[in-house]
């Protein structure tokens, strides 16, 4: 004779389907959750900006100097002391393009008057960090630029500087 | 089965009947069944309380969202016929609209002033509907639908207004985005992945693009039917009364076909005209192409960001872009599930005294804004007077907590010393903050010139 003892504590056919439904219902939900994610993700061209650019040769740029790359959205900086520094120009405010200006050596936002100095570090508010900087790797003598990644930076540090 | 002598019914009498179902005769009874029989007109129901037709209860602003969303469709789709969503044919396709297409400017104009109305004219139906009670029970939900609504307008605005590609299009969703950027942790994810990138590009004029054609559209049409069901399903429009009316129970009946629906046929063409009027004279602004290197000074976002921008002027971003506007929008969804005593459902301004400390708090709102800006501009510097806190504080946190403090102070000083009831305070704190949004909405758009300094509007329209 079988007859179905259902012990106290323990799940039913009934219940162990709801939960088996349940869980495929979730896993659905969530790879489809996944592919609208991986989906809608950054799609970046090659050689444009998001690209690794090739400035030029290291004596093209003399030390003290700011050279801007529009295609590439950075100023390349090559400080007195010769070390090079690649900085994003887009605002760390809200993001409007930043000009250097030569005459005060600062680069001035026109969106809402944030200030920065040649290293990027912010002099007048209402940028809350400094400009974010591009990593500089220098290979047979050049320059170049990764823009893949905008890194992030509390404050100016002489280890951000790269040298030839 | 009888046969019948005379001749059988045209062709096209037989389409017509089998298209309306039944022949209209003009009675009662016909006008009833008229109102069930058609599609749209069933959105209503067959017959309505007349106390519910007053003009000045509802001003008709709900009918009229909806009269506007149906003009964005039928232009919008016009336009699309028309525009490229490609970095260097986009504009091209803006000034070929405007140009060499017949009646493409028109088109153009009105998409845009329609989308810009859209924004007002929902605002302002959310304000009939908060000051005359009608988001409580059992309409709260439709209270939280009409809330989705309301954020997916401004979203379908937002989307729209990167399309032209032009330098006001790109800098203000540059600055737009920005904001985005400030939401914690996964700030900058969410406006990498509506950017498509760091910085706007090709990828995301085709996100907006697939935002602003197929998924917004079909969001709003999917929660306008939720919306115009729950309304019907909730027992109809809330009924109108005076200050001292008792709440009515019984109300006598008109049918919809006519009653309702020819003064709802004489605003449509009111306002329609209006707007193709409108259209004819003043064109939807074209700035020249986007140019990535050049941001504008000053740059705003579209202008009803402007009164979150202005907020960014004096808190710092995450409070002042993100934990504001959370704050309220939250407050404002909570609303009906938390406003206490309201038996003033119907009654616009709650009560004689609702009235008068609605008009009271609409004055201490203007002064305390332009006063708040005036004073923060030019002597208030609190990292300064703090200078060992970070500014998320300094400049955050603690003007937010003297902010809310401020409001809960304000909220018990109507309690006590105008005697209010709870839902009339909270009426009060609500206009106090609403004046003070359309004070820096009104500061951010016509008083701030290059490098957001303070001027006067002449000055600002110079530059
Ligand atoms: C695209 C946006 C919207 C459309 C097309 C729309 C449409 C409508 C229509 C046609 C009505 C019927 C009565 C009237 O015209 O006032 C209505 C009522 C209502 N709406 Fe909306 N609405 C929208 C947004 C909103 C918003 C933003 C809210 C508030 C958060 C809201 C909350 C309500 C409520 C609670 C009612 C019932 C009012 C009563 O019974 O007195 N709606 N809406
Ligand atoms: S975007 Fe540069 S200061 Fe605001």
């Amino acid at each position: 004779m079988t007859t179905q003892v259902s012990q106290p504590g323990a799940v039913s056919r009934r219940e162990f389907l709801k939960l088996g439904w349940g869980l495929l219902a979730g896993v659905a939900a969530l790879e489809g959750g996944l592919a609208a994610v991986q989906f809608s993700l950054p799609r970046v061209a090659a050689g444009e900006f998001g690209g690794v650019f090739t400035c030029g040769p290291v004596e093209a740029f003399p030390p003290g100097s700011v050279t801007p790359f529009n295609e590439g959205r950075f100023y390349l900086l090559r400080l007195d002391d010769g070390g090079f520094l690649a900085l994003y120009r887009r605002c760390t405010h809200l993001g409007c393009a930043v000009p250097w200006d030569p005459t005060t050596n600062q680069f001035v936002c026109p969106c809402h008057a944030s200030a920065f100095d040649q290293t990027g570090q912010v002099l007048n508010p209402p940028a809350p960090r400094p400009l974010d900087r591009f990593a500089v790797a220098i290979q047979d003598g050049q320059v170049r630029v990764d823009t893949s990644r905008p890194l992030e930076r509390e404050q100016f540090d002489p280890s951000q500087l790269v040298y030839a | 089965m009888s046969e019948s002598t005379s001749a059988p019914d045209p062709f096209w009498k037989k389409l017509w009947r089998s298209a309306v179902r039944e022949p209209y005769t003009g009675d009662r009874r016909s006008r009833l069944r008229l109102v069930m029989n058609n599609l749209i007109l069933h959105l209503h129901p067959a017959q309505v309380p007349v106390r519910t037709l007053r003009f000045t209860y509802s001003w008709g602003l709900g009918g009229l969202s909806a009269l506007l969303v149906v003009l964005l469709a039928v232009t919008g789709a016009m336009l699309m016929f028309v525009y490229t969503p490609a970095p260097d044919q986009a504009y091209q396709s803006i000034l070929a609209l405007n140009t060499q297409v017949w009646y493409g400017q028109l088109v153009r104009n009105l998409h845009h002033w329609a989308g810009n109305a859209l924004v007002v004219v929902v605002a302002l139906h959310l304000l009939r509907v908060f000051f005359t009670g009608a988001f409580r029970e059992p309409r709260a939900f439709n209270w939280l639908i009409g809330l989705a609504l309301l954020l997916l307008t401004v979203v379908a605005n937002f989307t729209g207004y990167l399309l032209p590609w032009d330098q006001l299009a790109y800098w203000g969703i540059t600055v737009g985005a920005g904001i985005l950027a400030y939401v914690p942790v996964v700030g900058n994810w969410l406006s990498q992945v509506l950017l498509g990138g760091p910085e706007i590009g090709p990828a995301t004029l085709l996100n907006f693009y697939g935002l602003h054609l197929s998924v917004i559209p079909i969001a709003m049409l999917f929660l306008m039917s939720l919306h115009f069901w729950r309304v019907r399903k909730d027992g109809g429009l809330s009924v109108p009364r005076g200050v001292d009316e008792a709440p009515v129970l019984k109300d006598e009946n008109v049918t919809t076909f006519s009653d309702l629906v020819r003064p709802e046929a004489v605003w449509a063409t009111v306002t329609l005209t209006a707007l193709v009027l409108w259209s004819m004279f003043v064109n939807a602004p074209l700035e020249p192409l986007a140019n990535p290197d050049l941001s504008p000074n000053p740059a705003k976002a579209a202008w009803y960001f402007l009164g979150i921008q202005e907020l960014l002027l004096h808190f710092h971003p995450l409070i002042g872009a993100i934990v504001i506007p959370g704050l309220a929008l939250a407050a404002l969804a909570a609303l009906p599930y938390l406003s206490g005593d309201m038996d003033s459902v119907g009654v616009y301004f709650r009560s004689r005294r609702g009235r008068w400390l609605a008009a009271f708090s609409a004055a201490a709102g203007a002064l305390l804004t332009v006063g708040y800006v005036l004073v923060d501009e030019f002597y208030l510097d609190l990292p300064a007077l703090l200078p060992s806190l970070p500014t998320l504080l300094s400049n955050g946190v603690v003007p937010l907590a003297a902010l809310l403090l401020g409001l809960i102070g304000y909220h018990g000083a109507m309690r006590r010393f105008f005697r209010a009831t709870r839902c009339e305070a909270t009426l009060s704190v609500f206009v106090l903050v609403l004046t003070g949004f359309i004070g820096l909405t009104l500061i951010g758009i016509f008083f701030r010139g290059p490098g957001m300094a303070l001027l006067w509007p002449w000055e600002v329209a110079g530059h």
